[in-house]
């Protein structure tokens, strides 16, 4: 490949519950641009990995995430044929039976010749890794305890996808990598940008921030009606980078697709779960973003220009999930005249309920209508007293030790047929294990990324 | 005159890590940002997020971009594994900056 000429980086998903059919109209307008191109699938959040590290404990060829063949299936076939490589972190607990995976999807679909790249390295149970680890700034004092450890993974950057790449993988299938390796990956593979090189690797890892929540820089997660309007939401067009050899950036999405692509929607995504502005750690570069402009140059097409670079953090972060004990949930329908005062008093019964199970302390109760998201467990914002809305909902959640706890007190919502207020109706409830995710820092030296190349075969 | 909510002078998203949150407060005017930024102070949006147990709030000027992003600590009530809030990632709270009041800026 001439290195001089404009990468094109898609992103057919942004997070694990996306949009199954948005890859499609990525790839078609990657196809139709011409050049070369890849094309990223971010779809691993950190609770989605611990749950596939414990499906995985079920059944040991699962473990990686359910959609990803429903993601490829459409567009495997166009995109080995047209040269435009995929490369995904769906690989979450069980990088290596997602390539199985693909590899029998390549069959299904008569493809002649698959070349999946698979990285690892990023697990660290079982390994000294857990030995050497600091608590992130965020979870100060946390104190692991090694014997409970569902899953333990470290951010991996973008170099063993580059190698990957460079070893002909049609398809790249990580765990945990950063987001944006995801989209420097190719970049480096594409331009040989060297390992030092930060102000291109910030450029780089900037165009993989834009890129990595898919249509939350194309107009989702954006629109609100007559301040911020969208058109077409229900047909998102979903993001494409050109990448210039010099660390350009220019964001953009496939013609004939809904959504926009401007400087405000560039602007939120750009700080999307960003802290300091100068210091974004990742762990190819510290990227600094506080001198980048941002420029629409014609309508969907949005020039994001100064990002600079430093050296790459020497330890990198690793997320523990450890079990979580458990959630509890119950709601309950009020409406009509009275409802507020029928609804709180249906809340205020259940409180002396839990009191009496010994369940209060970790109960919660929101009044969906009046008040709910923006309440603290115990205090609710100012101007709520004298809402009445004619239709709300009261809310129990609970966080217990054990399952039978929690099923206790959900009970106690469904018990309110008979024995709360009057014209109660549409009672739900739910039980639900949970995982708790801590952070930690790991120095690079040691971990021990890999990269296995697999075919297949005839 | 009477103050105006944040709302009517810029837009929001918030992001969640861990215990964690950041809100990119965007002008929709560039104008604007100066105005905003002798407004919404560190110390107001504590206040704002104190019912939520707001423990400190750092404020991260972008005069080129327009913008400003504020990282809020434990507002999140453990965050998403541990929160018994509906909205454990802290999302919809971007809303609950832009409903800050302020002064509206100078006609000019």
């Amino acid at each position: 490949m001439a290195p001089d000429t404009l990468l094109r980086i898609g992103c057919g998903s942004g997070f694990s519950g996306d949009r199954i059919d948005a890859p499609g109209p990525v790839v078609d307008a990657l196809i139709a641009a011409g050049g070369p191109a890849a094309l990223m699938l971010e779809v691993l959040g950190e609770r989605t990995l611990a749950l596939a590290q414990r499906e995985r404990l079920h059944r040991p060829e699962a473990g990686y995430e359910p959609a990803l063949i429903d993601l490829l299936r459409p567009i495997l076939a166009r995109c080995v044929a047209h040269g435009i490589p995929i490369v995904t972190n769906g690989g979450a607990a069980n990088p290596r039976g997602a390539a199985q995976a693909v590899l029998a999807l390549g069959r299904e679909l008569g493809l002649p010749a698959l070349r999946i790249g698979v990285v690892e390295g990023d697990d660290i149970r079982g390994t000294d890794a857990l030995d050497d680890l600091d608590p992130w700034e965020g979870d100060a004092g946390a104190v692991l305890e090694p014997a409970r450890v569902i899953a333990a993974n470290v951010y991996l950057g973008a170099a063993p996808i580059a190698e990957a790449l460079r070893g002909g993988a049609q398809v790249v299938v990580t765990g945990r990598c950063s987001d944006p390796a995801l989209a420097l990956g190719p970049m480096l593979a594409h331009f040989g940008w060297s390992e030092d090189d930060w102000d291109r690797l910030a450029a780089g890892t900037m165009a993989g921030h834009l890129l990595e929540c898919g249509s939350q820089i194309t107009g989702g997660y954006f629109a609100d009606p007559g301040v911020k309007d969208v058109p077409g939401m229900a047909t998102l067009g979903f993001p494409i980078a050109e990448i210039g050899a010099d660390g350009a950036v220019l964001i953009t999405k496939p013609a004939g697709t809904g959504g926009v692509v401007d400087r405000r929607t560039v602007t939120e995504q750009l700080l999307y779960e960003l802290h300091d502005p100068s210091a974004y750690l990742t762990p190819d570069v510290v990227l600094d973003i506080t001198g980048v402009r941002i420029t629409e140059e014609a309508p969907d097409r949005v020039r994001v220009a100064g990002a600079r670079g430093r050296p790459r953090p020497e330890r990198l972060k690793a997320t523990v999930s450890l079990p979580g004990g458990w959630l509890g949930e119950g709601e309950i329908s009020y409406a009509g005249p009275n409802a507020r005062a029928r609804a709180e008093l249906a809340g205020r019964t259940l409180r002396e309920r839990l009191r009496m199970l010994g369940l209060e302390a970790a109960a919660r109760l929101d009044l969906i209508g009046v008040v709910s998201v923006f309440a603290g467990d115990d205090r609710v914002p100012a101007g709520t007293a004298d809402v009445a809305p004619a239709d709300l909902r009261l809310r129990l959640a609970v966080a217990t030790e054990t399952r039978a706890e929690a099923e206790r007190a959900v009970r106690e919502v469904l018990s309110l047929y008979c024995c709360g207020p009057a014209g109660g109706g549409g009672v739900r409830t739910r039980v639900v294990d949970r995982i708790r995710t801590l952070s930690f820092l790991v120095p690079r030296e040691r971990l021990a990324p890999r990269v296995i190349l697999l075919e297949l075969e005839a | 005159m009477s103050a105006v909510p944040l709302y009517r002078l810029a837009h929001a998203r918030a992001g969640d890590k861990g215990n964690r949150l950041n809100i990119a407060l965007i002008a929709h005017r560039a104008e604007d940002w100066p105005h905003l930024a002798a407004q919404v102070t560190e110390a107001r949006v504590l206040a704002h997020f104190a019912h939520r147990g707001a423990s400190a709030v750092r404020r991260h000027d972008l005069p080129g971009l327009g913008a400003f992003n504020f990282v809020i600590e434990d507002v999140l009530q453990g965050g998403v594994n541990g929160a018994l809030n509906l909205d454990g990632h802290g999302k919809s709270l971007s809303f609950h900056l832009l409903a800050l009041e302020v002064e509206p800026p100078a006609p000019g």
